[in-house]
C-alpha cells in the first residue's frame, strides 16, 4: 500500500470513528432545536474553560476511565472479553471503603496497603470468570455480566448491612479517615494524587506489552490461540488467564483510587458505568495504553462536560452516552470497513 | 386470621408476584433463545427492552395500551435491526455492538424522554392493559390469580413456549436456524443462507425483547423511568443459558429469576430476616454454576457467537 493511501486510509478511517458521530450528534441537536455549537462550547467551558474545570472535572473524571480503559485493553489484546470491569471496579471499592474504615490505623503505609487490597479484590473477581474459562470453558461475557450484577448487589448489601455508617441513617460507609485518604495535588482543585498513578501505569503497561515476554505471548494469545500452542510454546489459555487478572486487577485499582481519593464512601450505584465506558475507551485508543491516556481524556471532557451542557443548553446530559455508543460502532465499522488491524 | 391463612395469602402474593416479573424476562429470553439457537449472541437486548419501553409510552399515550404494545415491538425491533446491518452484514464484532447498542438506548431513551415528558416527567400515568380473567381457572387457590388473570399479552407470553418449540424443533425453518447455530458451513453448503437466518431470529428477539418492556410499562406500572430496563436483558440471557437454549427452559429459569425476585416479599410477610440482595443474587450465582453444567452436558450451540 503507496504511503499516500495509506495517510487517505488512516484519514478516512479517523473520520468514520470520530468525526462522523460528531456530526451525527451535532445533526440531531439541532433537528431537536438546539445549537449544537451553543452545546459543545459549553462542554468545553465546563471541562477545559479554567484550570479549575480541568482538573477537578475532566481529570478527574478521567482517571476511573484511564485504568478501567487499560484493565480492558490489557484483556482485548490478549483476546480475553472482559465487559466485567463494572464489577472488578465495585470490588475495589468495596475493599478499599471495607478496610480503609475499619482496619486499625496503618500510618504512611495505609495507602499503599488499601489500593494494594482494591487492586486485588478487583484481580481476585476477574479470578472467578477467569477460573470458569480456563477450566470449564465458560465465555467470559456471560459470566463477567453475571459477575457484575453479584458485585452491585454485593456493595447493596454491603452498606445496608455490616458496611453501614456508624450512625445507620444512610445506606453509605463511613468516610475513610483522613490518613488513608489520598492527597490533593493542586489545593482548591478536587484533583487527587490517584491521577498520577494512573497516568504511570499507562506507559508500565505499554512497556510490559512492548518489549516483555509476557506481553508478547499476550499479543499472540490475542492474535492466534492455537498458533501459541504450536508455534510459540507456551499455553495460551494460561497467559489469557494473567491478562484476565491483570485487567481486573486494574479496574480494582481504579474502585480503590475512586473511594480514596474522592468520595471518601461507598455507596449504591457507585459506579455510573465505568466499567462500559471503558469499553469504549479502549476501543477508541484502539487497545494501545498510551493512546489510552488520550482517549480517558477524552471521555473525560465528554462525560464531565454533559452536565455543564445540560445546565447551560438544557440538552439532556444522558445524550452523551449514545455519543460514546456511535463512537464505538464508529471505531468497529471503520476497522471493518478499511480492514484494518487493531495496532 | 389464623396462621395458615396468612401463610395462603402469603404464599398467593409470592405466586402472583413471581409470575409478574418471570414474563416480560420470559419474552425477552425466548428471543434470545431463537438468536441463540440461529448462532447470535445478542447482547443489545437489553437496550431493545428499553427502547420497547419508552416506544410502548409514547405509543399509549397517543393510542392507548394496545397500540403501545406494538409500538413497543417496534422500537426494540428497530434497535435489533442495527444490530443486523453492523455485526449480521458487516460482521463486526458482535459482543462490543451490542454494548454498544445498550448505551446508544440508554442515551436515545433518556433524551427522548425528557424532550417529550419534560425534565420532571414523575406524574406520567399512561393507561394499563386490563387484566383477563379465564373463569374458573381464577379461582385455584394461589396458583389462580397470578397464572389466570393476566393482560392479553401475558397469556400470549405463555403461549409462545409451546409455539417456540414446535417451530424450533418441528419444522424445516427450525431446523435451518439450528444449522446455523451448530454448523454454518454445513448449512451454507446446504443452500440455507446463514446472515438471513440469523438476521430473521436477530429481528425476532429484538421484537420480543421491545415486547418485553411494553409489557413492563403497560402491564403493571403505567410509567416510564430511565434505565426502566435495569439489566433485564442480561437475566433474560442468563435465563437462556439456565435453560439450556430451550423454550421450557426458558419458561423455567423466568419463574426462578421471578421467584428469588419475590421471596423478599414472602421472607417480608413471615418475618424472615434475609438481606435482600443476598436472596437476588442466588440466581445469577446460579447461572454460572449452570454453565459449567449446561456446557458439559448440553452445551451452547457450537457456533454461537461466531462468524
Amino acid at each position: 500500500m503507496s504511503i499516500r493511501s495509506r495517510f487517505s486510509s488512516r484519514l478516512s478511517g479517523f473520520f468514520i470513528a470520530l468525526g462522523a458521530p460528531f456530526l451525527l450528534a451535532a445533526g440531531v441537536l439541532a433537528w431537536l432545536g438546539y445549537d449544537p455549537r451553543a452545546a459543545l462550547a459549553a462542554m468545553l467551558r465546563g471541562t477545559a474553560g479554567s484550570w479549575d474545570a480541568f482538573l477537578s472535572v475532566t481529570l478527574v473524571r478521567a482517571c476511573p476511565l484511564l485504568l478501567t480503559g487499560l484493565g480492558v485493553a490489557v484483556a482485548f489484546r490478549a483476546g480475553v472479553f472482559n465487559i466485567g470491569a463494572d464489577g472488578q471496579f465495585y470490588l475495589g471499592a468495596i475493599a478499599a471503603a471495607g478496610l480503609g474504615t475499619h482496619a486499625a490505623n496503618l500510618g504512611l503505609l495505609g495507602i499503599p496497603l488499601l489500593l494494594l487490597a482494591a487492586a486485588f479484590a478487583g484481580g481476585a473477581w476477574a479470578g472467578v470468570a477467569a477460573l470458569l474459562r480456563q477450566r470449564f470453558r465458560v465465555p467470559e461475557v456471560i459470566s463477567t455480566l453475571m459477575l457484575n450484577f453479584i458485585a452491585e448487589l454485593l456493595v447493596g448489601y454491603a452498606v445496608h448491612g455490616p458496611l453501614m455508617e456508624a450512625r445507620g441513617t444512610y445506606p453509605q460507609t463511613d468516610p475513610v479517615p483522613v490518613s488513608a485518604r489520598l492527597p490533593h495535588l493542586f489545593p482548591p482543585s478536587r484533583l487527587h494524587a490517584g491521577v498520577l498513578l494512573a497516568l504511570l501505569l499507562a506507559p508500565l503497561l505499554w512497556w510490559l506489552i512492548r518489549t516483555t515476554v509476557f506481553g508478547y505471548r499476550l499479543r499472540v494469545a490475542g492474535h492466534n490461540p492455537i498458533a501459541a500452542r504450536s508455534a510459540g510454546r507456551f499455553d495460551a489459555g494460561r497467559i489469557q488467564s494473567q491478562a484476565f487478572l491483570l485487567s481486573g486487577a486494574l479496574a480494582g485499582l481504579a474502585g480503590g483510587i475512586e473511594v480514596l481519593g474522592l468520595t471518601y464512601a461507598l455507596y449504591e450505584k457507585f459506579s455510573p458505568g465505568y466499567g462500559y465506558t471503558a469499553i469504549a475507551v479502549a476501543l477508541l485508543a484502539r487497545l494501545h495504553p498510551l493512546a489510552v491516556i488520550g482517549s480517558a481524556l477524552f471521555f473525560g471532557i465528554l462525560e464531565g462536560g454533559a452536565s455543564a451542557m445540560q445546565r447551560e443548553s438544557g440538552i439532556p446530559a444522558v445524550l452523551v452516552y449514545s455519543v460514546e455508543a456511535l463512537l464505538i460502532l464508529g471505531v468497529l465499522l471503520s476497522e471493518r470497513l478499511l480492514r484494518k488491524e487493531p495496532a | 386470621m389464623s396462621g395458615e391463612a396468612t401463610l395462603l395469602a402469603a404464599l398467593a402474593v409470592f405466586t402472583a408476584a413471581t409470575v409478574r416479573t418471570a414474563i416480560p424476562l420470559l419474552l425477552a429470553a425466548l428471543g434470545e433463545v431463537a438468536a441463540e439457537r440461529s448462532g447470535v449472541l445478542h447482547l443489545g437486548i437489553e437496550g431493545s427492552i428499553l427502547c420497547g419501553a419508552l416506544g410502548a409510552a409514547l405509543g399509549a399515550r397517543s393510542a392507548g395500551p394496545h397500540f403501545g404494545l406494538l409500538t413497543g415491538a417496534c422500537a426494540g425491533l428497530a434497535l435489533a435491526g442495527l444490530f443486523v446491518v453492523t455485526s449480521v452484514w458487516l460482521r463486526a464484532d458482535p459482543i462490543l455492538i451490542g454494548t454498544a447498542l445498550n448505551l446508544l438506548a440508554v442515551g436515545v431513551t433518556g433524551a427522548l424522554y425528557r424532550e417529550t415528558f419534560g425534565i420532571q416527567g414523575a406524574g406520567l400515568t399512561l393507561p394499563t392493559l386490563p387484566a383477563r380473567e379465564l373463569p374458573l381457572l381464577v379461582d385455584l387457590p394461589i396458583v389462580g390469580p397470578a397464572f389466570f388473570a393476566l393482560p392479553l399479552a401475558g397469556y400470549l407470553a405463555l403461549a409462545l413456549v409451546p409455539i417456540s418449540v414446535w417451530f424450533l424443533f418441528h419444522t424445516a425453518h427450525g431446523l435451518a436456524i439450528q444449522a446455523c447455530g451448530e454448523a454454518p458451513e454445513a448449512a451454507r453448503a446446504a443452500g440455507i443462507s446463514v446472515p438471513a437466518r440469523r438476521a430473521i431470529c436477530t429481528l425476532w428477539g429484538g421484537a420480543l425483547a421491545g415486547l418485553a418492556g411494553a409489557y413492563l410499562v403497560l402491564a403493571y406500572v403505567g410509567t416510564f423511568s430511565e434505565k426502566m430496563s435495569a439489566g433485564r436483558g442480561f437475566i433474560a440471557i442468563a435465563i437462556v443459558v439456565l435453560g439450556r437454549w430451550h423454550p421450557v427452559g426458558a419458561l423455567i429459569g423466568a419463574l426462578l429469576f421471578g421467584g428469588f425476585n419475590a421471596l423478599q416479599f414472602l421472607f417480608q410477610a413471615l418475618g424472615v430476616a434475609i438481606p435482600y440482595q443476598l436472596l437476588l443474587m442466588v440466581p445469577y450465582a446460579m447461572t454460572l454454576v449452570a454453565m459449567v453444567g449446561a456446557l458439559r452436558r448440553s452445551r451452547a450451540p457450537a457456533a454461537l457467537g461466531k462468524p
